[in-house]
């Protein structure tokens, strides 16, 4: 074996997983993007900022063809979701996992059941094996080891959000979805989450789409950063790029309080672990 | 490229080996699987040669962590090789969360006596009813507390609320009550006219319809119209609230769902009963009415005449003070159920149909009890 395994051979740098050109949204009369351009590199970890309001979720949404746009494109795996067939859009919703912000799991079902409801939709698998794989996707997600029979009623907002996670990967998907994955977690559960994020992604070549308010979390995992304001993608870039970049928005976030915070943190992190 | 993923076991020196190729990913996972269970540990070295593997994913890793988890747990000697650092890292990853988790509850231990098994049921469906029949009480009588608090001006009524609520359930509800009510005055009143005809009575047709509509059908039907409309609307509106967690943000702001949300519905309901028990009244004697008209050759001038000679006011009072007490059960059976919701979206769909089919339930018997009551009072 000659190569990384997950990634179907090719994986020249720069293999484009989703370009959105020229992408219109809106509400009526409110307009949330206009001539919106970003690429999603295969394999990367593509963080997406932005203020409240600026149309994260949408943009999410829309990539997902949950919302139609009003202009532009949108490809996903080199097909245009707009002029796709319904056996094509299927077949690329097998390949994307998503994580909704409350973890949208299916109320009457528990949450092993919840992980198996993608494989039994598009595979025919044997139930001992489903149990057996959905047994150890709810401990990736680092979920306790009675959670499994529970009930998503019976969970908290956290333990909701990992089950989440762990539906979402439960077809280990190529592009992954998540938006905000780590609000409403405690900070050790929230590096937790991160790391499992990376090694999935070093592993598995997963592509991730994430929507993020945690400067944390954009440090420790992602590639790339795309910062959402005045209706389209102003600047993708990595940190330090994005530390430079001069626009008031982005000058505030990363260098109010609390992104020196996380920024110190993480270069001392970088520094210990430098001589090893 | 192949399409598939396998497992081809070969003998080896003193071993087995095992040469897993393809894609092994959850796509090909139930060959693979099967192939895993035909490999039983028999004590000899097992090597696992992963060289020609194109994929691999969490699923495949996981196949090939439980074939060398078993062979070692039996004792074999179990290498794996072949396989880059992502593949090892992907494997070990998979193997730190080989840890026993619990998939499904246990089946509760199994008591197969069929007449322990029946008493256990009737035990627990004879509980339930009683249960369920005392927290309706018990949100009776709160709902009634906060009403009498409301009625002497201790408590704000929301005037908006009711007004809105009376819409949604009065105003609302007039076509459909309405042209139930006229088309079962006129299936009344042919029919009884069939059976009337025999004896040469069909005259007699008009105080069949004026007693059994005033006093009975017509406050019947609007009040299970209104219950099936109305009740079901009640439960399901508060039963969302309360899955959305919206129940709890009021009580925390210091609004009590009683006076908000239930009060308003319950006087809009009652008073809404009333004028709609009248309304359904006179839907049904107009239907009656028009039937006697175009079959009987009976002029409305003449078929009302006799209407007013036959039926006592008795009845209509009776059937009008039925109504608003209907309309009350109605109200507090859709918010109770409503109140009831835990949990998860299946939990909505259940308590509007209790509230529907308990809200009728309690309607038929209390108009059973009305009827003897007044029966017993003279009014025949």
């Amino acid at each position: 074996m000659q190569h990384a395994p997950v990634q179907d051979g090719k994986d020249t740098e720069g293999d484009i997983v989703i370009r959105i050109r020229g992408l219109e949204n809106g509400f009526g009369k409110q307009v949330v993007h206009e001539d919106l351009d970003l690429d999603v590199r295969r394999g990367e970890i593509l963080g997406v900022v932005g203020g409240s309001g600026t149309g994260k979720s949408v943009l999410m949404r829309t990539i997902l063809g949950l919302q139609q746009q009003r202009a532009g494109t949108i490809e996903v795996l080199g097909q245009d979701i707009a002029s796709i067939d319904a056996a094509q859009t299927k077949d690329i919703r097998r390949r994307c996992g998503v994580l909704f912000q409350d973890g949208a799991l299916f109320t009457s079902l528990t949450v092993a059941e919840n992980i198996q409801v993608p494989m039994r939709e598009f595979f025919d698998l044997p139930p001992a094996l489903m149990d057996e794989i959905s047994g150890f996707k709810v401990s990736m997600a680092g979920l306790p080891a009675d959670a499994g029979p529970k009930f998503p009623s019976q969970l908290s907002g956290g333990m909701k959000k990992r089950a989440g996670l762990a539906r979402a990967l439960a077809l280990d998907p190529q592009i992954l979805f998540l938006d905000e994955p780590t609000s409403g977690l405690d900070p050790i559960s929230a590096a937790g989450f991160d790391e499992l994020i990376k090694v999935l992604k070093e592993t598995l070549g997963l592509t991730v789409f994430l929507i993020t308010h945690d400067l944390d979390t954009l440090h420790a995992i992602c590639d790339r950063v795309a910062v959402l304001a005045d209706k389209h993608v102003i600047k993708v870039g990595t940190i330090p790029e994005l530390l430079t970049f001069d626009h008031p928005w982005v000058r505030e976030y990363f260098s109010g309080p609390r992104g020196r915070a996380a920024l110190s943190q993480n270069s001392g992190q970088t520094k210990t672990m430098e001589p090893a | 490229m192949t399409e598939t993923a396998t497992l081809a076991v070969t003998e080896e020196g003193g071993g087995r080996l095992v040469r897993a190729a393809g894609k092994l990913t959850i796509a090909h996972l139930a060959g693979i699987a099967a192939a895993r269970s035909a490999l039983v540990p028999d004590g000899r070295k097992l090597t696992i040669d992963l060289t020609d593997v194109e994929r691999l994913d969490t699923s495949g890793a996981w196949i090939i962590h439980t074939l060398k988890r078993d062979f070692e747990a039996a004792g074999a000697e179990t290498h794996i090789v072949g396989c880059t650092s992502d593949t090892e890292r992907l494997i070990n990853e998979v193997a730190a969360n080989d840890t026993s988790m619990k998939v499904r509850e246990p089946r509760a231990r199994k008591l197969n006596h069929r007449i322990y098994l029946r008493l256990v049921r009737i035990g627990e469906a004879a509980f339930h009813v009683a249960h369920g029949f005392g927290g309706f009480l018990a949100f009776l009588g709160q709902t009634l507390l906060v009403l009498g608090g409301t009625l002497i001006g201790r408590r704000q009524l929301r005037w908006n609320a009711v007004i809105h609520q009376m819409e949604a359930v009065g105003v609302n509800a007039l076509g459909i009550v309405g042209l139930l009510s006229f088309l079962v005055g006129l299936v009344l009143a042919q029919q009884g006219e069939v059976q009337l005809a025999q004896f040469g009575a069909d005259v007699f047709v008009v105080n069949l319809i004026g007693r059994s509509t005033a006093r009975e059908l017509g406050i019947l039907l609007t009040a299970i119209m209104v219950a099936g409309r109305s009740s079901s609307a009640f439960a399901a509106q508060i039963g969302s609230m309360k899955l959305n967690e919206e129940i709890d943000a009021m009580t925390t702001i210091g609004m009590s769902p009683s006076e908000v949300l239930v009060v308003p519905r319950l006087i809009a309901m009652v008073l809404m009963m009333l004028l709609l028990g009248f309304y359904g009244v006179v839907m049904a004697i107009l239907g009656g009415g028009l039937f006697c008209w175009v079959q009987l050759s009976m002029p409305p001038v003449t078929f009302f005449h006799r209407l007013q000679e036959v039926t006592p006011v008795s009845d209509l009072v009776i059937g009008l003070i039925k109504a608003p007490i209907f309309g009350l059960i109605i109200a507090v059976m859709g918010c109770f159920q409503g109140m009831q919701v835990t949990g998860n979206a299946e939990s909505v769909g259940e308590r509007t149909t209790r509230a529907v089919v308990e809200s009728i339930f309690l309607v038929i018997v209390l108009d059973a009890f009305f009827a003897v009551f007044f029966s017993a009072l003279g009014y025949n």
